[in-house]
């Protein structure tokens, strides 16, 4: 009897202080992305992406010894044929019921699909499809990369600020390449950009690595950019890397080159480090003993928007803590100089976009002047008028 | 400056708003210098009546020439300006990116933080020589001096730690580990509570000084850079950057009392971003430097309502009182200069050109 009521004591002292233990757990689901890179620099590393959720975790836990709350990111890779379903199962079955998913299209919608009945929640950090934020929308995932428009908008912005209004359009012989090429036309006509002429470079194939390859490239793009109307600056559109990080320096006529090549918008750049990025890039560097990608930062993003709501709800009910995400109060700091916050009608987060030139960044937009009624975030990307997402 | 502006590449949108107004002011300011050559200078307007008055408050109050110190993050230097002829009178190169700076109790001395150096430089007042270094743990951007001058406690950002050195012994004597990016440092009047901010953790720790344990964690809005407390230990002010706000703190009970909030006619909320904080000796009025916002709020410490924005250099981070708390002087991280706003009519009366990028501003006692 006196055992008893010392467990049952016990039970009592200790039951609150289990209880206020929060364990978030949260799984890495990622694509396997091409080393076909026309830069050796842009190899992905084996830990892409799930670095920065790593990252993410270990900021998080550190906040966490503060609240009673722990944070683990759970890797699930999938090589080419892998069927993204069953890694999903796996991950929800080990209890994570965040997924920071680095997935296509197509593989993000089958995921979406699948985690639906579980209540599970997904960030996407690297598809960057306008059509996930519109036509294909989901309640379920939170897009943490931007969108094609919303990074042309944000090239556009800074070749209007400098006035270089005429585009000569190349784009890819890819699908993809198109879907890139037409948010330019997109951006060209809301900012006022005219494109004088639209090119295709064809993909015929083949590797990237060569010992000789400057110089047939040297004779190629001469030929690919010459009689072309007037022009201020060389567009590319090119997602397959085939082509556009072989245009500046080469073309016909010498104009800066942007878009694949040259100037390039993206939501992160290892030169980054302005806004306190400094100590952000020194962490990651010191830790994985490597650059902080794209696909790293919007990882790093999404953990610390987990690790964010869960600290200010005390929860780790996906459910609770995606209203507290669309919800007034969040905003999240990334190193941006500005707060980031959702698109509660897409679910998509508003972020200033780096125009950088592969060593540094040159500009970031909003561009001054692009004003917007709400955030001038929003001139970047498709706007709450005009968007077709009806979530559910 | 005129000329400058004529030569600067044109841009083909409109630039920046806050410059504009500046250049406008200096204008004004150049032409009623020419003016009142012969006047002591002061505020006021232009009329001969007014001009009496302010020769009057001259006589009554004269302005006391302190010493002030300005960090320049990128210009690796320490400017010196005369508070009483508003002007830099010297520039001290010191070591790499100068951000946090503190004086000791009699002014003799000037700590900075030498970020890139990861080191505290000691920078002799009078003869504006570095004398020598502290040891601080790497990228120290933040510091906070106890109040017997011998203790100061510095945010090491790179490895989430405070760091503790004994200022006559130049020596480390501890570290408190806390959130992640420790930034903000605040000691209470009477020493014993020390506080840090964390700005990726979000939180106000409350440190007891004499356990060094951390007695209390308060969680504020994003990226919390910067604590006050008032003079009188009863509130610490805590200024969220990307969050947007201020969060008032009870330090006895350590607990959030409230939180305020600005909101600027035609500016865009993201680009509010509040970091200094300075309080009046009386604990009435606060002033908090808005960062992009190009702006100071003025604002009644009492009822916590803003009284009104002025207009400052561009991207305003610190601050700081000369000790007759007639000016209060500004460093404009983006416009290199700084701007002194007269308290008692809360107006900019003056911009002082500076080094680059400047960052922290302090007053020598006298």
């Amino acid at each position: 009897m006196k055992s008893l009521v010392a467990a049952f004591c016990f039970v009592l002292f200790a039951a609150p202080v289990a209880a206020e233990t929060v364990n978030v757990k949260v799984g890495v689901l990622r694509e396997t992305h091409a080393r076909e890179t026309l830069s050796i620099l842009d190899i992905p590393a084996a830990d892409d992406t799930l670095a920065g959720a790593l990252m993410g975790a270990a900021d998080n836990n550190t906040t966490g010894k503060f609240t009673n709350q722990t944070f683990e990111a759970i890797d699930a890779r999938l090589e080419d044929g892998d069927d993204v379903v069953a890694a999903l199962d796996a991950l929800l079955d080990k209890g994570a019921l965040f997924i920071i998913a680095d997935l296509s299209a197509e593989r993000l919608l089958a995921a979406s699909e699948r985690a639906k009945p579980k209540g599970a929640v997904l960030f996407n950090v690297s598809a960057t499809d306008d059509r996930l934020r519109e036509n294909d929308c989901r309640a379920n995932v939170i897009h943490v990369a931007p969108t094609r428009s919303m990074l042309t908008d944000g090239l556009a912005q800074y070749l209007i600020w400098k006035q270089w209004r005429r585009w000569l359009l190349i784009k890819g012989s890819h699908p993809k390449d198109e879907f890139l090429a037409q948010a330019f036309r997109n951006s060209a006509k809301k900012f006022g950009a005219k494109i004088v002429e639209e090119r295709v470079y064809e993909d015929t194939g083949g590797g990237r690595r060569s010992d000789s390859g400057s110089v047939q490239t040297q004779r190629q793009i001469p030929v690919l950019t010459q009689n072309a109307p007037a022009y201020d600056a060389l567009i590319a559109a090119d997602e397959s890397e085939v082509f556009g990080g072989y245009l500046p320096y080469r073309t016909w006529d010498p104009r800066p080159v942007a878009g694949s090549g040259g100037l390039m918008p993206t939501s992160w750049d290892p030169s980054h480090e302005q806004w306190g990025a400094l100590q952000l890039q020194n962490r990651f560097t010191k830790t994985f003993r490597r650059l902080m990608n794209a696909r790293d930062n919007a990882a790093w993003v999404a953990m610390r928007m987990i690790g964010e709501a869960a600290t200010r709800t005390g929860s780790n009910d996906p459910e609770k803590l995606r209203l507290y995400l669309l919800g007034a109060d969040f905003s999240i700091a990334a190193f941006k100089g500005v707060r980031l916050t959702l698109r509660p009608w897409n679910q998509q987060l508003r972020q200033p976009i780096l125009l950088s030139d592969g060593r540094m960044v040159v500009s970031v937009s909003p561009q001054e002047g692009f004003l917007h009624q709400t955030s001038e975030l929003d001139t970047l990307g498709v706007d709450q008028p005009e968007t077709k997402c009806k979530l559910n | 400056m005129q000329i400058e502006l004529k030569n600067a590449p044109s841009p083909p949108l409109p630039r920046c708003r806050g410059r504009g107004s500046r250049f406008g002011l200096s204008l004004l300011f150049a032409k009623r210098r020419s003016l009142a050559s012969p006047l002591p200078r002061s505020g006021g307007g232009t009329g001969r009546g007014l001009w009496v008055a302010a020769l009057l408050a001259t006589l009554i109050a004269p302005a006391h020439a302190y010493k002030a110190y300005v960090s320049n993050e990128k210009g690796n230097s320490i400017t010196v300006l005369d508070t009483e002829k508003l002007e830099a009178t010297a520039t001290v190169k010191v070591g790499r990116r100068p951000r946090g700076i503190a004086l000791n109790k009699d002014g003799s001395e000037l700590y900075i933080c030498a970020g890139d150096d990861d080191a505290i430089q000691v920078l002799d007042t009078k003869t504006l020589k570095v004398t020598g270094k502290l040891p601080s743990g790497p990228d120290p951007e933040l510091l906070a001096l106890s109040p017997d001058g011998d203790v100061i406690y510095v945010s090491n950002e790179n490895d989430n730690l405070v760091t503790l050195i004994d200022v006559k012994k130049k020596e480390m004597i501890g570290d408190i580990p806390v959130g992640v990016e420790p930034e903000g440092m605040a000691i209470s009047p009477d020493g014993k509570l020390l506080v840090n901010t964390s700005e990726t953790t979000n939180m106000a720790h409350l440190i007891d000084t004499k356990s060094k344990e951390i007695v209390a964690n308060i969680l504020v809005d994003g990226r919390p850079r910067f604590a006050e407390f008032k003079k009188d230990g009863s509130e610490l002010w805590v200024s969220s950057e990307v969050g947007g706000t201020v969060s008032v703190i009870d330090p006895t009970k350590r607990e959030l009392k409230q939180k305020i909030a600005f909101d600027i006619p035609a500016m865009s909320k993201e680009a509010i971003q509040p970091i200094g904080i300075s309080f009046t000796r009386d604990g009435k009025r606060a002033f908090v430097a808005l960062g992009p916002a190009n702006r100071v709020a003025v604002i009644d410490a009492e009822t916590k309502k803003v009284e009104k924005y002025l207009l400052v250099g561009q991207r305003v981070w610190h601050l700081a009182f000369t000790p007759d708390e007639k000016y209060l002087l500004t460093a404009n991280g983006v416009s290199n200069d700084v701007s002194v706003i007269d308290v008692a009519s809360l107006k900019v009366v003056k911009s002082i050109p500076v080094g680059a990028f400047p960052w922290g501003v302090v007053v020598a006692p006298q």
